[in-house]
C-alpha cells in the first residue's frame, strides 16, 4: 500500500515536470488564457451583463476544455507507445494501475494550475461588484470536473494509438459529443425531428454539459457528482482493460 | 534463477514462440541466439512480464511471473531491444526515477544513481537530455537502467546494438564481471560475442528451440571442428594432398588455396572429436617431407557455421 502510493507519487512528479521541461506546457496555459479572456469578453458580451457574476466566464468552459484537455492528454500513453517506454515502465516492479493513476493525477494538477490562472477574474469581479462567492466556488468546481472528465476520455485514446494526433482527434470527437448531447440547440433540434422523448431525456442525461449546467446554477448535488465519478471510474477502467490487452502492438 | 518452461506465444495465426524452455542458474551467462523474427525479443517480453504468454510458466526466483508479478519483476532488469528511454528527461533525472520505482530513496537513489553512471561512462552526459543523446550513450543509459537496482537476474535483449567496437568491449566485460553474481540472458545474433561472454548458449528458430550447449559442444557440432590447417611452402597441392591422405585418422583434404608457391590445405579428421591427435600427426608428416610451413592450426569449428546449418535446415524441415 505504502509502496504503491510511493509509486504513484514517483509518476505524479515525473510526468508533471515533463509537462514544463517543454515549451508546451506554458503556450497551453497562455493559450487557455487567451482564449478564455475571449470566449468571456467577446462571445458573452461580459460587460453588458451588468451585474456582478463569472457566468458567461464559465459557460464556455466545456468547449474550451474540448479542444484544450485532449491537446494536454493526448501523449499520456501514446508518446509511451511510440518510444517503446511502455515496455519499460510496464516491466518495473509497477502495475497498470498505479501507471495509470499517476499519469491521470498528473494532468489533473495541470488542468487545475492552467485554471488557477484566470483568478485575475474573480478578482475583477470581486472588485466590480458583489458576486455571489458560493456560486464562484461551484463555478470551478463545475469546470474542473468537466476537464477531468474529458482528462480520461484523451487518456483511454492515447491508449489505443502510437499517434499522438490520432489520439487528439478521436479525443476531440469524443468530447464535442459528450458536449453536444445536451446542449440546448441540439435537444431542440433532436425535439423537432421527433426524437422520442425518453430518448431525448436518456441522451441528455449522458451529456456532460447538462451536469455542467446543473452545478453552475450554485447547487452540487449528489446526481451530478455521481455522473462525474463513474465517467470518470468507467474511463480509467477502460484504460487498464486497453493498456492490458494492446501491449505489444 | 531463471525458469522458463514450455513457453508459447500465437500472434494471431503466427506461431511466434513454441514451447520454449530452458533454465538459467546463477553465474550463468547465457546466449540467446537466433536469427532475426526467431521470436527472441518475444521470449524475453513474456519472461520479463510485459506481454502475456499462451501456454507455459516463468519463474523468476522463487516467484512466478503470473501470480507474483510485483516480486518477480522487482528482481530482474531489463534492457528492451532498441533502448528506450524518456526523451524529455536528463539522463540523471531517467535513472533517479527508474532508482526511484525500483524502491530507492533518498541517498540510497542518489548513490544507485552515481554508481551506474559511473559503471557506464555516462559522466559526460549526466545532464544532457536523452533526446540529444548518441546511438551508444542511449544505449548504455538504459542499460544501466537495467543495473541500477543491482537485480539478480538481467535480461538484456540486443545489449551491444549500434555501439563502436570500443564501447561494445566495454560492454561485453560488464556483462561478463555482472555475470559471476547474476544469472542473465543476452539475445544477439552477433556470434563473436559468444565466445566473448556467454558460458551457455541456446539458438531459436521459428520459435522453436534448436539447440542447447555451452559454446565449445556447440562448436564441435560444425563440420570443420577438429580439422587442421595448414599452409606448406614450395610443393605442388596434388603432392602435399597425396602425403596427408596417408596421415593416420585423416578422412580428407581440402585445397582452401594455392598462390606464391604456397598451398593453404585443411585436413579433415575421421573422428569429429577435437582432440582427435590429427595436428601432430600432420606436423610429423610435414617434417619427414621437409616442407617448409607457415601456418598449422586446429579448428575448434565455427559457431557461424553450426548456427547456419542448425537454423536453415531447420528452416527446410517446416517448410516441407
Ligand atoms: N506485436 C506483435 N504482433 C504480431 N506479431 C509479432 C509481434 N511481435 C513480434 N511478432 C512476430 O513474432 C516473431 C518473432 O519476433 P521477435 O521476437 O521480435 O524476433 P527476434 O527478436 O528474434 O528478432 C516475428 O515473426 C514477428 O513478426
Ligand atoms: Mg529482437
Amino acid at each position: 500500500m505504502n509502496s504503491s502510493i510511493k509509486n504513484i507519487r514517483t509518476i505524479v512528479a515525473k510526468e508533471l515536470s515533463s509537462y514544463f521541461v517543454s515549451p508546451v506546457a506554458y503556450v497551453f496555459i497562455v493559450v487557455f488564457l487567451m482564449l478564455s479572456g475571449v470566449f468571456t469578453l467577446v462571445f458573452s458580451q461580459y460587460f453588458e451583463f451588468n451585474e456582478a457574476t463569472l457566468d458567461p466566464f464559465f459557460y464556455w468552459h466545456p468547449w474550451l476544455y474540448m479542444v484544450f484537455v485532449p491537446a494536454v492528454g493526448m501523449r499520456l500513453w501514446s508518446e509511451e507507445r511510440r518510444s517503446g517506454t511502455l515496455e519499460l515502465l510496464l516491466t518495473l516492479p509497477v502495475t497498470v494501475w498505479q501507471a495509470i493513476w499517476g499519469k491521470y493525477l498528473a494532468g489533473c494538477i495541470f488542468l487545475i494550475l492552467c485554471l488557477f490562472m484566470t483568478f485575475p477574474m474573480v478578482i475583477t469581479v470581486n472588485y466590480l461588484g458583489d458576486p455571489d462567492q458560493g456560486k464562484i466556488l461551484c463555478g470551478f468546481i463545475g469546470s474542473l470536473l468537466v476537464a477531468f472528465t474529458f482528462l480520461a476520455v484523451s487518456g483511454l485514446t492515447s491508449a489505443f494509438t502510437r499517434n499522438q494526433v490520432v489520439s487528439f482527434i478521436i479525443s476531440l470527437v469524443v468530447c464535442f459529443g459528450l458536449i453536444c448531447c445536451g446542449w440546448q440547440p441540439v435537444t431542440d433540434a433532436m425535439v423537432a425531428f421527433d426524437v422520442p422523448p425518453d430518448a431525448v431525456k436518456f441522451i441528455t442525461a449522458s451529456s456532460i454539459f447538462t451536469h455542467f449546467e446543473s452545478i453552475q446554477r450554485g447547487v452540487i448535488n449528489s446526481r451530478d457528482v455521481v455522473y462525474y465519478v463513474s465517467m470518470i471510474c468507467f474511463l480509467i477502467f477502460s484504460t487498464n482493460v486497453v493498456l492490458n490487452s494492446r501491449r505489444a502492438n | 534463477m531463471i525458469k522458463v518452461d514450455n513457453l508459447t506465444k500465437w500472434f494471431g495465426k503466427n506461431l511466434a514462440v513454441d514451447g520454449v524452455s530452458f533454465e538459467v542458474a546463477k553465474g550463468e551467462v547465457l546466449g540467446f541466439l537466433g536469427p532475426n523474427g526467431a521470436g527472441k525479443s518475444t521470449t524475453m517480453r513474456m519472461i520479463t512480464g510485459f506481454i502475456p504468454y499462451d501456454i507455459g510458466t516463468v519463474t523468476i526466483g522463487s516467484y512466478n511471473i503470473d501470480d507474483n508479478p510485483l516480486k518477480a519483476k522487482a528482481m530482474m532488469g531489463y534492457l528492451p531491444e532498441n533502448a528506450p528511454a524518456y526523451g524529455d528527461m536528463t539522463v540523471a533525472a531517467f535513472l533517479g526515477f527508474i532508482a526511484a520505482l525500483r524502491g530507492l530513496s533518498g541517498r540510497d537513489r542518489r548513490i544507485a544513481v552515481d554508481k551506474v553512471i559511473e559503471t557506464c561512462f555516462l559522466r559526460p552526459v549526466r545532464h544532457q537530455s536523452v533526446d540529444t543523446l548518441s546511438k551508444g550513450y542511449l544505449h548504455r543509459t538504459c542499460f544501466a537502467q537495467s543495473i541500477i537496482h543491482d537485480p539478480d537476474v538481467l535480461i538484456l535483449d540486443e545489449p551491444t546494438d549500434g555501439l563502436d567496437p570500443n564501447q561494445k568491449h566495454e560492454v561485453r566485460n560488464l556483462i561478463k564481471r555482472m555475470g559471476e553474481r547474476k544469472a542473465i540472458i543476452i539475445s544477439t545474433h552477433i556470434l563473436e560475442e559468444v565466445d566473448a561472454v556467454c558460458s551457455r548458449v541456446i539458438i531459436i528458430n521459428n520459435g522453436r528451440l534448436v539447440a542447447n550447449g555451452n559454446p565449445a559442444e556447440l562448436k564441435a557440432q560444425s563440420k570443420l571442428a577438429g580439422s587442421v590447417v595448414v599452409t606448406i611452402h614450395g610443393v605442388a597441392y596434388n603432392d602435399a594432398a597425396r602425403r596427408l591422405e596417408q596421415c593416420d585418422g585423416a578422412k580428407s583434404v581440402q585445397n582452401i588455396a594455392e598462390e606464391n608457391g604456397a598451398c593453404k590445405v585443411r585436413v579433415y579428421p575421421e573422428s569429429s572429436s577435437v582432440a582427435n591427435g590429427l595436428a601432430e600427426r600432420v606436423h610429423a608428416a610435414a617434417s619427414e617431407s621437409n616442407w617448409i610451413i607457415s601456418e598449422l592450426h586446429r579448428e575448434d569449428g565455427r559457431l557461424d557455421e553450426v548456427f547456419r546449418t542448425i537454423t536453415t535446415s531447420d528452416t527446410d524441415t517446416a517448410q516441407r
